[in-house]
């Protein structure tokens, strides 16, 4: 499955019209989930009143930080053992992106926490902590990459740092668990199903899905414009050597 | 080459580190400038120094292990003894290991042993318990150098990488200090505390000598 992805000249046809419908599909749903949250849905007391709104970005930001994180050391892992060019492009790809929502998720915590729990930080929260060391995870993972000087060595180092990370991310948000933990417990995927009420529920997931799609169309557009410029670099090597 | 190359790597790290002139002093000199910084920077009064003291040689022990680590791997990377310990087949991860274990033992271990002198400048309780303390630093101090050691692997061939190691080591280093200052605050979870760092060091020695090896392989390419 992976080796049929794993050609460029395939991915860039199905990008070329995959990535404009994300784009698309994306920006119906974030604009119709974030009209319901900001408009229509109900203000929810208990949670701070009209503040609650930014969960409608909050929660995204946050899933698509994890799941960004986690999709990098996939494509990491991917490209490590069976050197799928593709993968590394794509792995590439997230790092800004991912660095992106993960700053989104933070700031728009921190706007959520001042009123509602009377701090913007808290150091002994757990899923805080881990979201802002994905954070430096991210940044890492780009510098790193940006100080190796062959493509190839920046894809292996970039792997390799990825995938340590990754393993790190449960010991870390474990670790900051040992304190109690002031975020609230996790209430859309739980066992017995969402907790929340279905008229928050709806424009929520509309938003997530939404953000996940523009996330996705944003990555094989970035992952297109790489691969031109490796094939330019190629025609101009080729140029240059004469032929 | 006589000896294995795991040893030789070990042997010729605990000689670099004492030749030199200073070279196994400095992380010292660094670590106690560190922390006498300290109470110069938030004030000398007593409880909150005593209060701080544990955390500050945690950060200060963090910051020393990455200030020694920046060209461990390099020098070898640059005079091709790791391309010659390499070809003789040894697994590049027990070279690895074996590298940042003798930088423990020469840059963390005596800070550890000293982190005792410290603590008394913070105003600690003059007790056993800086003992205790004592060996909670040597542990931890073991998986900082080995999380450094993936950064410092990771980011050999690049010119001034200091930087760099600190930025991929920092978010590593992250368990380790939770649970060593955790089990020294002395406050509900401290007691089960000193197992989990226990365990996040040997979790850092079974995960990072691979990360390392590979790292270095790609170093030598």
């Amino acid at each position: 499955m992976f080796s049929w992805f794993a050609n460029p000249h395939r991915f860039l046809t199905l990008s070329s019209w995959l990535a404009p419908v994300c784009y698309a599909l994306g920006a119906l749903l974030i604009a119709w989930g974030l009209w319901q949250g900001l408009w229509i849905v109900p203000k929810d007391e208990y949670q701070g009143g009209d503040i609650m709104r930014v969960m409608f970005l909050h929660v995204p930001a946050a899933w698509l930080a994890m799941a960004s994180y986690m999709g990098m050391a996939m494509m990491s892992f991917i490209w490590f053992i069976w050197r799928h060019e593709v993968a590394d492009i794509a792995a590439k790809a997230i790092a800004p992106l991912g660095a992106t929502w993960t700053a989104l998720c933070l700031a728009t915590g921190s706007i959520w926490g001042k009123p509602t729990w009377g701090t913007w930080w808290q150091w002994d929260d757990a899923r805080m902590m881990s979201v802002l060391f994905m954070f430096f995870l991210f940044l890492g993972y780009m510098a790193l990459r940006a100080a190796m000087d062959t493509r190839q060595k920046a894809a292996r180092a970039g792997a390799i740092l990825a995938m340590v990370g990754a393993i790190n991310v449960p010991l870390i948000k474990f670790s900051v668990d040992l304190f109690t933990s002031l975020h609230q417990d996790a209430s859309v995927i739980t066992v017995d199903g969402p907790k929340m009420a279905a008229v928050y529920l709806w424009p929520l997931l509309a938003s997530g899905l939404g953000h996940s799609l523009l996330f996705a169309g944003l990555v094989m557009t970035l992952m297109r414009a790489e691969i031109w410029q490796r094939r330019a670099a190629q025609i101009r090597a080729r140029l240059m050597a004469g032929d | 080459m006589s000896a294995s190359p795991i040893l030789s790597a070990f042997r010729q790290a605990l000689t670099e580190a004492w030749a030199g002139g200073a070279g196994a002093l400095m992380p010292l000199g660094f670590f106690a400038g560190a922390a006498v910084l300290v109470p110069l920077g938030i004030g000398t009064d007593p409880t909150t120094l005593r209060a701080v003291g544990p955390g500050i040689l945690w950060v200060a022990l963090a910051l020393a292990s990455l200030v020694t680590l920046e060209r461990i791997f390099q020098a070898d990377v640059e005079d091709g003894a790791l391309d010659l310990w390499l070809q003789t087949g040894a697994p590049a991860s027990m070279i690895a290991a074996a590298k940042a274990f003798a930088h423990w033992l020469t840059a963390g271990l005596p800070l550890a042993i000293l982190s005792p002198i410290f603590a008394l400048m913070f105003q600690a309780k003059a007790d056993t318990s800086l003992l205790a303390h004592m060996g909670l630093y040597a542990l931890g101090g073991l998986a900082f150098f080995f999380w450094g050691g993936v950064g410092a692997a990771l980011s050999a061939t690049v010119r001034r990488g200091g930087l760099l190691i600190s930025l991929i080591a920092l978010p590593l280093y992250v368990p380790t200090a939770i649970f060593g200052a955790l089990a020294m605050s002395g406050g509900p979870g401290s007691t089960g505390a000193p197992l989990f760092l226990a365990a996040s060091t040997l979790f850092a020695l079974a995960v990072a000598p691979f990360a390392m090896g590979a790292a270095l392989r790609l170093a030598a390419d």
